[in-house]
């Protein structure tokens, strides 16, 4: 619901860490979205195009890395991904486990860039 | 031309969660307890923490809230009445309140200073999608789901039910006329946040509100 301000937040943040590549221009922004994010992908692409014109991402391109929940188990032991967003169990053991350790990403990754060549010395 | 990849790990929400933590320490250091009320329009937030804020006054501790709404200052007229200091904020179309907000509603704020208030809360816009991501600096963040709902609305909404503290069921007084299923409400909002506190309250009768008011007093 909020997609166009997490693009724009997208924006700024690419935007800031441009500064050290001032001649850049960016191809591609890999963002993680965990499965709790409440981001939904179509819509953040369709505002991306929206909010990236007339910025140094313009025309770049949003590739999204889906971050599936992984939760505590405290009778396996162990880091164990949900099977389902409606049951916080261990699919392993059945007994609940609410505590949750990834899934709730929304992260720039990484971004492609390109630079123009500097010009030669003289 | 050459194109290379750099890596950020940046979180895209970052500015907000340094306010929050900036906010959180500023909330710790003045010794209040912050709690974030979030549910879908219609829930009974406003009754409910209206009802919450007199019987705190009645109790003699010192309570405060911030309210947030797309727009008008309804809300806080009605929270008021409670006889304890209200700021309504008004988003105009942002579907949630952010750290920010909460700071500045807090700055220049006369009637109320921090480190003289027990418990500070934060009635969240209506929603039940946006305001999971945003961390307000609260310590107890509170869902609410009143009996008129439908009990499956966890499931529906796993995101903001799995990052609550504690959630609150509303309207109970009413259970019987809409065929409430209490065991499928309380059996979904466990699968989504397994351990999680439940209260079962009417703001009308005061049903459940003692109990509520004790985990007030016992969080503090």
């Amino acid at each position: 619901m909020h997609e166009l301000s997490i693009a724009a937040e997208i924006v700024d943040c690419v935007t800031e860490s441009l500064a050290a590549y001032p001649n850049a221009r960016v191809l591609e922004v890999r963002l993680k979205i965990g499965a709790l994010a409440a981001i939904v992908e179509e819509s953040l692409q369709f505002c991306y195009s929206l909010a990236t014109e007339g910025t140094p991402l313009a025309g770049s391109k949003l590739v999204v890395l889906n971050v599936p929940i992984t939760v505590d188990c405290t009778t396996c032991r162990r880091e164990v991904a949900l099977d389902s967003l409606q049951s916080f169990r261990c699919p392993g053991c059945g007994q609940p486990a609410g505590d949750v350790r990834r899934g709730r990403e929304l992260e720039v990754e990484a971004i492609e860039i390109e630079e123009a060549e500097e010009a030669p010395a003289p | 031309m050459t194109t290379r990849i750099v890596e950020l790990r940046k979180g895209v929400l970052k500015k907000n969660d340094e306010l929050a933590r900036e906010l959180r320490a500023r909330f710790t250091a003045a010794d209040v307890l912050v709690l974030n009320l979030v549910s879908s329009p219609g829930t009974g937030k406003t009754a409910f923490l209206q009802r919450t804020l007199t019987e705190l006054r009645t109790r003699g501790a010192a309570a405060a809230a911030l309210v947030g709404d797309l727009e008008t200052d309804n809300d806080a007229r009605r929270l008021a009445q409670a006889g304890v200091p209200v700021r309504q904020i008004n988003t105009h179309g942002i579907c949630h309140l952010e750290a920010e907000m909460i700071g500045r509603h807090l700055d220049g704020w006369s009637e109320v200073e921090l480190g003289a208030l027990d418990y500070l809360f934060i009635e969240n816009v209506g929603n039940l999608v946006c305001p999971s991501g945003y961390d307000l600096g609260e310590r107890i963040r509170v869902a609410l789901l009143s009996v008129t709902e439908g009990e499956d609305k966890p499931l529906k909404y796993p995101t903001l039910f799995n990052s609550a503290d504690a959630a609150v069921i509303t309207k109970i007084d009413i259970a019987g006329a809409v065929d409430y299923d209490r065991e499928a409400a309380l059996r979904n909002l466990r699968e989504i946040r397994p351990g999680i506190r439940i209260f079962e309250t009417s703001a009308r009768t005061g049903a459940g509100m003692g109990e509520w008011l004790n985990f007030l007093a016992e969080a503090r």
